[in-house]
């Protein structure tokens, strides 16, 4: 692992209603560069509370945030944000405005040539597998869950950022479109060079699609470590966590042998 | 057919371009101002629930105040301001017309927008507010690219009804000097010329719902990033402002405008002055329905040059006395009084209008009353109906010191039905007008004032400052000093009263002067 991490959450800390709900507890965090992290947990749990910190849509009361080596209190917010993407559950597109007008949203706010915006969104296109031609002009209402996603992961690499933040991204798909959508994005991750922070319930996902998964409940990093490393943990809730996938593997394994022993 | 063969459908489209071009300008001068305000409001208050609150308060508040009395409130308050700034800052602006009846609307007009453009905006998807931030918006740019376009189908919709309630209202600032297509209707109900009224209430409903579609094509062009569509509906509303404002352009402003207040009488004799100062070849035009309140003050301040008042009114109402001498007395007086505002008392007319208390003459036989004195006795079982001033009138005070009068019930009336009411029985006494026709009509009888509470109301014709030394506009009215008696005047208003092609004001107005002019 390097030395400087990407993002570095220190003692972070925040709550609500003037203290009465405490959101995130003391959490201490590295991703190291190219690392792709899940945050997992049930809803309460804080994770999204965390993911918000590290581009200050939600500012963080106690503790350090650090993104690429510098302390983000020290950053205009709204910098920030342009360089670090964001994918929203179910996309969160902008309605009255054109796939192509979604995606090169943020280039435009940082001024970008109307050309280059346009040739980088046809780049985005294809790198999200979308055909140019059919969906530059469509609007969001004509497309499906997942090609809705396929775009707001495309609006999120639009202005070349390091790093992606990801609030549940796939959690509202059919399964087999998530299968894919994860796929892919994992490829563009790696291909890419991308450090990205991922939240889900999903454990499932978590475990297929991450480096390293996080486990937080009632605010606090309950266990970090690769699936392997998570798997040795003695804590009942994280053994909970793991139940569900462990049964599955199990129930595949036995009612698909070929692909088992293939 | 011989409904549309009508002349006063033609003499109602002559006025047509000057109405509606007043009143075109004056709706979308108070629907700019109230816009320019409400919309930054709405969106400074969108997230300030105190503010938002009392906001939206004050707006509902203004709203249930009538049209009528917004409208009426402003001329006071303009004034008194106008005044200030005179004696301040040394310059004065006209409390008449215009500016009264944008400011009234305006504020009429804010209550829809700004509820709608705070609906809209607070009924954006938190998930899209949270991605506008998410993508490095700043707050501005959030508003400006995201939560306006999302908001604009609602906030259009509250646009669209500013624009009709602007509209609709802006008939009702005929009485405080802004012509508007309530010109008609104001005049058509005081003469009863139901051809006006009509004409007036579809031409309104008509300009509202032409606006109300060219704005709702504008909004379905920004909804669906049509430039064709929203081009062609601000060309359309454009186009609407242009060909208002050219004949505004065009027309001379050297002209002199004839004042006249709400009632038949007025209108005739409005029209009669204005012929006669046409006929010496001088431009003139009526501003006729002003309110008795604003109507000195409009020509104390040069916003009309000449109308008939009653020497009574004057002597009571505008300069508060309570004494009442006799009539040359009083006339003197007056003028005296109104030298020191310099406004010029042209002369007599000839006749007098006066209030006086109106029965049945069958009714007032049998019962023995010829006099107010007479009245009196038995005036608590009666019920009296009077115009929309009389019972505010310091005359009415002074009436009922003078007699002792206390009636059952007061009722309130337009002035032309009063007297069909007295002559059904519907009530038992009206306060009339001396020179009224329809006293005769229904066979009516006036009391005699034995205790002389009721001052005397001559007509006078008065001349605003700057007209005062006019030569041209003195010798082109002399011919009608001293010359209307009280029948001829009787006559004229039952003619103007009249339902029927030959009872316009104009109408009437020409054939007084062929009664009265020179053989």
């Amino acid at each position: 692992m390097p030395a400087t991490p990407l993002i570095a959450y220190a003692h972070a800390g925040k709550s609500f209603n003037g203290g009465r709900v405490v959101a995130v507890d003391d959490v201490s965090l590295d991703v190291a560069e190219g690392e792709f992290l899940a945050i997992v947990g049930s809803s309460g749990s804080g994770k999204s509370t965390l993911l918000r910190l590290a581009n200050r849509l939600i500012e963080a009361d106690r503790g350090q945030i650090a993104v690429e080596g510098e302390d983000i209190s020290r950053i205009d917010p709204i910098l920030l944000r342009r360089r670090i993407g964001y994918v929203f559950q179910s996309g969160a597109l902008f309605p009255h405005l054109t796939v192509a007008g979604n995606i090169g949203i943020t280039p435009r706010l940082l001024g970008w040539p109307q050309a280059e915006i346009s040739a980088r969104v046809d780049e985005l296109l294809d790198l999200v597998r979308l055909d140019r031609a059919q969906y530059r002009d469509r609007m969001p209402h004509e497309l499906s869950g997942g090609q809705r996603q396929r775009v707001g992961v495309a609006r999120a690499l639009a202005a070349k950022p390091r790093i992606v933040l990801m609030d549940e991204p796939f959690g509202a798909l059919d399964p087999l479109t998530r299968d894919a959508l994860g796929d892919d994005y994992r490829t563009l991750h790696r291909e890419l060079g991308l450090t990205t922070i991922m939240i889900t319930h999903d454990m499932t996902e978590a475990i297929l699609l991450a480096d390293r998964v996080a486990v937080m409940r009632a605010g606090r990093l309950l266990a970090l470590g690769t699936p392997a490393e998570l798997s040795a943990s003695t804590d009942t809730y994280v053994g909970e966590l793991l139940h569900t996938p462990r049964r599955q593997a199990k129930r595949l394994g036995a009612l698909l042998p070929r692909d088992g022993t293939a | 057919m011989s409904l549309l063969a009508d002349p006063r459908w033609s003499e109602a489209l002559a006025h047509l371009p000057d109405y509606l071009g007043n009143h075109v300008r004056v709706s979308v001068a108070a629907l700019a101002l109230g816009l320019a305000v409400s919309l930054p409001l709405a969106i400074v208050a969108r997230n300030r629930p105190v503010l938002r609150g009392m906001l939206l308060g004050l707006a509902s508040i203004v709203q249930t105040v009538p049209g009528l009395a917004l409208l009426a409130l402003f001329y006071p308050l303009l004034l008194a301001l106008a005044a200030l700034t005179a004696e301040w800052f040394g310059f004065s602006f006209s409390a008449f017309g215009f500016l009264p009846a944008v400011l009234a609307l305006a504020l009429y007009s804010m209550l829809p927008v700004l509820r709608n453009t705070i609906t809209g905006l607070s009924g954006v998807d938190p998930e899209i507010l949270e991605a506008t931030q998410g993508v490095g918006m700043t707050e501005r740019q959030s508003l400006l690219m995201v939560e306006l376009p999302l908001a604009l189908p609602v906030m259009m919709a509250g646009i669209r009804t500013a624009a009709v309630w602007v509209i609709g209202t802006a008939t009702l600032s005929t009485p405080i000097g802004q012509t508007s297509l309530g010109n008609y209707i104001f005049a058509g109900l005081q003469t009863q010329n139901w051809v006006f009224v009509v004409f007036g209430c579809v031409a309104a409903a008509v300009l509202a719902l032409v606006v109300d579609q060219l704005l709702a094509l504008i909004e379905n062009g920004l909804r669906n990033r049509s430039r064709a569509r929203a081009g062609l509906g601000g060309l359309g509303i454009a186009t609407l402002i242009a060909a208002t404002l050219v004949p505004a352009i065009a027309r001379p402003h050297t002209g002199y405008v004839v004042g006249a207040k709400t009632f038949t009488e007025q209108y005739v004799l409005s029209a009669l002055l204005a012929e006669r100062l046409q006929s010496a070849g001088l431009s003139a035009t009526t501003r006729a329905g002003l309110g008795s309140n604003v109507i000195f003050d409009a020509l104390a301040t040069g916003d009309i040059d000449v109308y008939v008042d009653y020497s009574g009114t004057l002597w009571a109402n505008q300069f508060h006395h309570t004494d009442i001498p006799p009539r040359a007395e009083l006339l003197d007086a007056l003028k005296t009084t109104l030298a020191k505002q310099d406004v010029t008392l042209l002369g007599e007319l000839g006749f007098e209008n006066a209030y006086t208390l109106v029965m049945p003459r069958k009714r007032a036989d049998a019962l023995g009353i010829h006099s107010i004195s007479d009245l009196a006795a038995r005036a608590p079982t009666m019920s009296i109906a009077g115009d929309y001033e009389f019972f505010s009138r310091p005359e009415w005070a002074g009436i009922q010191k003078a007699y002792g009068l206390t009636f059952r019930t007061q009722r309130q009336m337009q002035p032309d039905f009063m007297y069909a009411a007295v002559a059904s029985g519907e009530v038992d006494v009206i306060a009339g007008y001396t020179s009224d026709g329809l006293i005769a009509k229904y066979d009516l009888v006036t009391l005699a004032d034995d205790r002389h509470a009721i001052p005397p109301y001559d007509a006078i014709v008065l001349l605003s400052p700057k007209r005062r030394d006019d030569g041209a506009l003195k010798s082109a009215l002399q011919p009608l000093l001293d010359k209307i008696d009280i029948a001829e005047m009787r006559e004229a208003n039952l003619r103007a009263s009249g339902n029927d092609s030959t009872s316009s004001p104009d109408a009437v107005a020409r054939w007084l002067w062929e009664k009265v002019g020179p053989k």
